[in-house]
């Protein structure tokens, strides 16, 4: 039996805009194994991303606990939560989200200057987290000289530039065209097939979630099905 | 790729909108120098001054007179080394447009009191000799293209009628940025004049210059001058040279006050201008400083962003100004008041307050976009323009 690596332990999540309480996730408890692909799908307003940025400690959850391989997310603090995103965990954006006055090589470098690491080291995993999304000739482009399937390609290897335990995608596919799309979900599996990166990946594309697998839909708050 | 290096690009990300702001910034920093600098121009003649030397005038005001019998009381007094004397002369040379500082002094001693003032021998020789010797500074000689032998009339209005000066000394001053635009010319001209067309103002001085032992006695000396002259018809007050100067600057307490009031205000503006641009800045970029959260990147790393980009555009325009007041604005500035003021002198301490303040600025305008961008949750920051 494959080791768990994610464990989401009777999570809810509500936020209050003015004194009205608004649920958003629902007594959710789910586990992930270790080099799992998992899509998770539903309506917008669903709970996905929500769920998504609880998992990547940049949310709390109101209820409930989440622990990602050693680490209760709950119990760190907001500096031990950064520190422990920083070594743990890869976030890949719908938008991408580069930097745009950094090229894709100092794109790339940015979570390792976090990490103690000689700049020899921080040049050489660098490289190697451009040459596996391909982009091994563009290290000196600036995001906009890139096009939208290049950025996200760039914005992968930031994410897996640290070799985290675990890889999360926030409709990675979302802003891309069909052939786009399809090259980078090609690059996700790569990345969880041929490295074993443990992956959770939001998405309403039907297409992209295929290539997971396994599928999670979540409506209202709370998990339908699987 | 180093922090620093990411500042910089940050900076110049909208080059029109840093460059502007620089500007703006060196602007104000440049008028905060000139302000500053005109102030210490104001107040140049004052810190020339000496602290053994003591000014006796009349207890009413400067326009009163003080006998010249006096002189002999004064020197009577323990402590008192030397007693000279000056009177202000006032008239026109030409045209009151032509306006500078014209003493009568008494050609026997008030040199020596002033030393600051250096006179070649020789011309200082011929001044004594000569009723209507004068002795003029460098620059005013400069101004009017004045050299020695010339005749200058000026046309008297304290004391009236022409007078025809010759001027047989140029004086310089011993330290740089000396005063070097007055003209003295010699009392005992004046009074013999007075003795025969208003007798009643022959004698009068204006002033007695009191070189004294020890400065440290001052204000016990001063208070032992002016007791010898109670009750009678020129009571007088005794003071220090600098306080006597400064009460010249006093005259124009309220436009000093103004002026700094002005660079005071000058600082509140660029303050503005900065903390307007970082905000603007700061709040385009929410969501870029919520992806850095989500890489791991603490509050302090957001914090050391954005001051150190306010911190180098405000230096940017601090530096910016102090060369365009160095090397544009303070020469010109030297040249359209050198008839007025002497010394026009940009001083270490105006540099230091100019950059220094530019670089306060620079950190106050940060605070609020960083408490802005330490605040916003990622969530919230990542959801801004999506």
């Amino acid at each position: 039996m494959a080791e768990i690596l994610v464990h989401v332990e009777g999570v809810s999540k509500s936020y209050w805009r003015d004194s009205i309480e608004i649920p958003v996730l629902r007594n959710i408890t789910l586990e992930i194994p270790k080099g799992e692909f998992l899509a998770l799908m539903g309506p917008s307003g669903s709970g996905k991303t929500t769920l998504l940025n609880l998992l990547a400690g940049i949310d709390r959850s109101s209820q409930g606990r989440v622990r990602v391989g050693e680490a209760d997310l709950s119990t760190l603090s907001e500096g031990g939560l950064a520190s422990w995103r920083s070594a743990h965990i890869g976030f890949i954006f719908q938008f991408y989200n580069l930097i745009p006055v950094l090229n894709a090589f100092e794109n790339v470098e940015l979570p390792l200057l976090l990490l103690k690491m000689s700049k020899a080291e921080r040049r050489k995993q660098v490289e190697t987290a451009l040459t596996i999304v391909g982009l091994a000739d563009r290290m000196k482009h600036y995001p906009n000289q890139l096009s939208g399937g290049q950025e996200q390609r760039v914005a992968i290897a930031r994410a897996l530039v640290t070799d985290p335990d675990l890889l999360l995608a926030d409709e990675p596919t979302g802003d891309l065209d069909k052939q786009s799309a399809e090259d980078i979900m090609g690059l996700v599996t790569r990345l969880n097939r041929e490295f074993g990166k443990t992956i959770v990946m939001v998405t309403h594309d039907p297409r992209a979630a295929e290539k997971a697998h396994k599928i999670m839909r979540l409506d209202k708050g709370e998990l339908a099905a699987t | 790729m180093k922090v620093f290096k990411l500042i910089t690009r940050n900076t110049w990300r909208h080059p029109l909108r840093t460059t502007l702001t620089v500007l703006g910034l060196a602007i104000a920093v440049t008028a905060f120098c000139v302000i500053r600098t005109t102030i210490d121009a104001w107040y140049s003649d004052s810190r020339a001054t000496s602290p053994n030397i003591l000014i006796t005038l009349n207890r009413v005001s400067l326009v009163f007179t003080v006998p010249m019998s006096s002189i002999e009381k004064v020197k009577r007094v323990e402590g008192v080394k030397a007693v000279s004397y000056a009177a202000w002369f006032g008239g026109t040379y030409i045209d009151p447009k032509n306006f500078f500082a014209k003493f009568i002094v008494d050609h026997n001693t008030y040199f020596d009191l002033y030393p600051q003032w250096v006179v070649p021998p020789d011309q200082m020789e011929a001044f004594k000799k000569e009723r209507n010797a004068v002795i003029v500074g460098r620059k005013l000689a400069d101004r009017f293209g004045w050299k020695l032998g010339d005749v200058v009339r000026i046309v008297g209005d304290i004391y009236p009628g022409n007078w025809d000066y010759v001027i047989r000394g140029i004086y310089t001053g011993a330290k740089e940025g000396s005063n070097e635009l007055n003209w003295f010319a010699r009392y005992d001209y004046v009074d013999e004049r007075m003795r025969e067309i208003a007798p009643s103002r022959a004698g009068q001085l204006g002033w007695l210059i009191i070189q004294i032992d020890d400065p440290s006695k001052a204000a016990v000396m001063s208070k032992e001058i002016d007791n010898l002259f109670v009750n009678s018809s020129a009571e007088t007050k005794t003071q220090t040279e600098e306080a006597f100067a400064l009460s010249f600057v006093e005259m124009s307490g309220t436009i000093i006050s103004g002026l700094r009031i002005v660079s005071i205000l000058v600082i509140g503006v660029i303050l503005l201008v900065l903390a307007n641009t970082m905000a603007m800045t700061a709040r385009e970029r929410i969501r870029e400083y919520a992806v850095l959260k989500t890489l791991g990147f603490l509050p302090r790393h957001l914090i050391g962003l954005i001051v150190g980009e306010s911190i180098m555009i405000a230096g940017a325009g601090g530096v910016v100004g102090l060369l365009l007041t160095a090397f544009a604005v303070i020469p010109l500035l030297e040249t359209a008041l050198s008839d007025f003021l002497p010394v026009v002198r940009l001083t270490p301490l105006t540099l230091i307050l100019g950059v220094g303040s530019a670089l306060v600025v620079g950190f106050l305008a940060a605070v609020f976009p960083t408490a802005q961008a330490v605040r916003t949750s990622i969530v919230d920051g990542l959801r801004m323009l999506d």
